[in-house]
């Protein structure tokens, strides 16, 4: 009797805290999507409202890192490859927004006079949202499919993301002819459903839409993450050896969510390009995805709200100190590096957590609550006497 | 046969270049399983060394300039050691056994380096000084109390801001004076040049090509470098504890092996190392502070596909390596050549040619060899040589 009362009580108590803490959090997020989608756009000036929706779209991607990083524990060093993908995926359709039969601009510099195969799909809108979420997620899954087939993994992944950065980076660099190499395709000066990209009014759109599906993305990882499928993830990450010994095939799953995340970092690139202007080859540099990881770090891997978090707050700080002091910017970052890795590993919101878990934990030591003071019994005392 | 020759060269000195930067890398990241992503910046360090080597000696007159190498190169090796030994004192110690979080803190570090050689200047170097001053040396007196443990947090949190924010005051107070020959960069963000000495200029003339003496210098200095390795991790007694601690800390620490001791000297080593490879890539264009972030990836793959822990599979990889990449450029090109040359307005002969030229420039070489390596991972995941063992994580 002894033994079930407090067991089944306490799980009671757990799935009444559960719920409690799930509403707490649509309220927050509910809050959030008011404060970025209402009370922003009407408080900062285009400009930076331009910038913060770049933040933004950096959040997007940075949710796809933590999914496969924080949770998955994959540490994908090339995530700035699907980010491209996708950007240039959404630059080629706007590119091709001119009157029929002629071409882009930079293709009569380098004498080409008929639209390359590569190009020809990106005539319409939907299919270009299609190819923009799933090239990034194709090339992800090809990519990852290669390596976890293996069962090479850690480090070695990681290393293999980046020099597979590096050498999109190089042929990306070499097609002149076909996507105007270096220079990269411009946005700004092209149309969408006849106004111009950098028109304030579509520009405010993008900013709202790239709020969405912050919030999409954030769901959807919230969902993949919470169930049996995230469990698995998590037991990845902690033991891959057990969950294959246990009857799962972790490659399929590893290819999966690598897959998803790149679709996510493509998704997240096509609006960073519209609210940047321009996509060039650049934000495939080496630098750049790293970055993308320390944003993860710095809010706390394995919870989707720091990522979002680190990611603000690390671009924030980083638009503050180049203003401000260039020269800094690069030894704040490298400091940032080492002090998420030696003294806060679990970042932001992992270290509050922490905290909160030691103020309780030093409570319950000190007194250990009789039956007839602990809340939680006298909770289910009352839930039991109004039945 | 002086076509094939020709190759052979080429490709053994695009091998060795890769080689020299791999060897540190294969010690660091191969035997102590570090992945050291600041391993290029030590290289640019060692680069730097070279340069600054090099304006000393050039005071020195004519005779003397020649030779300025000799003493480039021990001195790119100690300035690269000590700055890999002062990196693992005070950050990589606390990370072993977490390679993913001492991937992120090493690119932290190579961050800092590139923008320290962008920005050194008198006024820097004194402000780091003073911290260092301020830093270590109650840290070094308290460490001697009886009650450290108890004091640590505190002492460290009143003289880490003390330090810091005296080693601030003075940098700003310097700069403020405006003495231009304290707060100028001694540096500039621009790239330096080394410039050969006159025996390395020029080349040896081999049938009907060219061998330049500073390719044939830095394949000389990659075989003693080899071999000098070699030696030490073999034959000599600290390289025999370097390998006994790397199959086996627990044991080896029993026996009396300081490992400490040994990590600090192994990650030395491998950083003194990339200062030589520094020495040497100084010779092959201009240096800046972004220079080492070209070779780091490749000399990565060089210790992938090698396989960890086994110089002897680095060496081959490089040399590997290197031959199929110039193979690429060159086969590809003078296919499409001699294609053309034979072209005869057929459609599908030109879009052959195109397809070769395609292959021709520097970086569809490197899409085709990382496509060959992946290629080559799949037949043998753990490299050419794996480390042999009974347990599930191989």
């Amino acid at each position: 009797m002894n033994d079930i009362i407090p067991d089944s009580a306490s799980r009671f108590a757990q799935s009444k805290k559960q719920k409690q803490k799930f509403l707490i959090e649509i309220a927050t997020v509910i809050g959030l999507l008011i404060i970025f989608a209402v009370i922003m756009p009407l408080v900062l000036p285009e400009f930076r409202l331009r910038l913060l929706g770049r933040f933004l779209s950096l959040t997007i991607v940075a949710l796809g890192i933590d999914l496969i990083w924080g949770y998955t524990g994959l540490l994908s060093l090339g995530h700035g490859i699907f980010f491209a993908l996708g950007g240039y995926c959404l630059a080629m359709y706007l590119n091709l927004q001119i009157p029929e039969g002629t071409l882009p601009e930079f293709f009569t510099l380098y004498g080409v006079k008929e639209l390359p195969l590569v190009w020809q799909p990106f005539y319409s809108l939907p299919v270009t949202i299609i190819l923009l979420t799933f090239i990034p997620a194709l090339v992800a899954g090809f990519l990852g499919y290669l390596i976890f087939r293996n069962r090479i993994k850690g480090v070695y992944f990681s290393i293999l993301t980046q020099a597979a950065l590096l050498v999109f980076f190089n042929f990306f660099n070499g097609q002149q002819k076909l996507i105007n190499g270096t220079n990269g395709l411009k946005t700004d000066t092209e149309k969408i459903f006849g106004l111009l990209v950098s028109d304030p009014k579509v520009q405010l759109n993008f900013y709202l839409l790239t709020v969405l599906f912050v919030f999409l993305t954030y769901v959807l990882c919230r969902w993949l993450t919470s169930g049996r499928f995230g469990r698995l993830l998590i037991a990845i990450r902690d033991d891959e050896n057990r969950v294959r010994f246990t009857g799962y095939n972790p490659t399929w799953f590893k290819v999966l969510v690598f897959a998803i995340s790149g679709a996510i970092a493509g998704i997240a690139g096509a609006f960073y390009t519209v609210q940047t202007g321009i996509i060039t080859p650049s934000v495939m540099q080496v630098g750049f995805s790293i970055e993308m990881v320390i944003w993860v770090a710095v809010g706390g891997r394995g919870t989707l709200v720091g990522a979002i978090i680190g990611t603000l707050l690390v671009r924030l700080a980083q638009t503050f100190l180049s203003e401000k002091f260039p020269e800094v910017w690069l030894f704040f970052q490298g400091a940032l590096f080492l002090i998420v890795v030696t003294v806060l590993p679990a970042g932001i919101i992992g270290g509050i957590r922490q905290l909160m878990i030691n103020i309780e934990n030093r409570q319950k030591v000190v007194t250990y609550p009789a039956i007839d003071i602990n809340p939680e019994i006298q909770a289910e005392k009352e839930e039991l006497e109004h039945e | 046969m002086s076509i094939f020759l020709e190759g052979l060269f080429n490709g053994i000195s695009i091998g060795s270049v890769l080689l020299i930067s791999a060897l540190g890398l294969a010690i660091v990241f191969g035997l102590m399983g570090v992945i050291n992503l600041a391993h290029g910046e030590l290289m640019m360090l060692g680069a730097y060394t070279t340069f600054v080597v090099q304006n000393i000696f050039k005071g020195f007159g004519e005779p003397w300039f020649d030779f300025y190498i000799l003493a480039a190169i021990p001195f790119a090796f100690l300035v690269a050691g000590l700055a890999g030994l002062a990196l693992e004192k005070s950050v990589i110690r606390y990370l072993y056994g977490r390679p993913l979080e001492t991937l992120l803190a090493t690119w932290g570090v190579s961050l800092i380096l590139q923008q320290l050689v962008r920005s050194i200047s008198s006024s820097l170097s004194i402000s780091i000084a003073i911290f260092c001053l301020l830093w270590f040396t109650p840290l070094f007196f308290l460490s001697r109390r009886s009650n450290w443990q108890q004091i640590k947090s505190w002492a460290i949190a009143i003289i880490l801001p003390i330090s810091l924010g005296v080693a601030t005051l003075t940098g700003i107070l310097i700069n403020n004076t405006e003495n231009k020959s304290l707060t100028r960069p001694w540096f500039s963000a621009r790239n330096v040049d080394v410039t050969a000495p006159s025996w390395l200029r020029g080349g040896f003339a081999f049938e009907n090509f060219q061998l330049p003496y500073a390719r044939l210098f830095i394949i000389g200095l990659t075989i003693i470098c080899v071999i000098a390795t070699y030696w030490f991790l073999n034959k000599s007694t600290w390289g025999l504890r370097i390998r006994a601690v790397t199959q086996n800390r627990e044991m080896s620490s029993c026996l009396g092996i300081p490992t400490g001791k040994v990590d600090a000297l192994t990650f030395a080593l491998g950083s003194g190392l990339a200062g030589i490879a520094g020495c040497a890539i100084s010779f092959l264009g201009s240096v800046g502070p972004n220079t080492g972030q070209n070779y780091i990836v490749d000399a990565f793959m060089v210790v992938v596909v090698g396989g960890v822990g086994n110089l002897f599979g680095t060496i081959i990889s490089a040399l590997a390596i290197g031959i199929i990449n110039y193979i690429i450029i060159v086969g590809s090109s003078s296919l499409a050549f001699s294609l053309s040359a034979s072209n005869s307005g057929d459609l599908g002969f030109i879009n052959l040619v195109d397809f070769f030229n395609f292959f021709a420039t520097t970086s569809m070489a490197k899409v085709l060899v990382f496509a060959l390596i992946i290629a080559f991972l799949q037949i043998k995941p753990a490299g050419i040589f794996p480390q042999k063992g009974r347990g599930v994580e191989l």
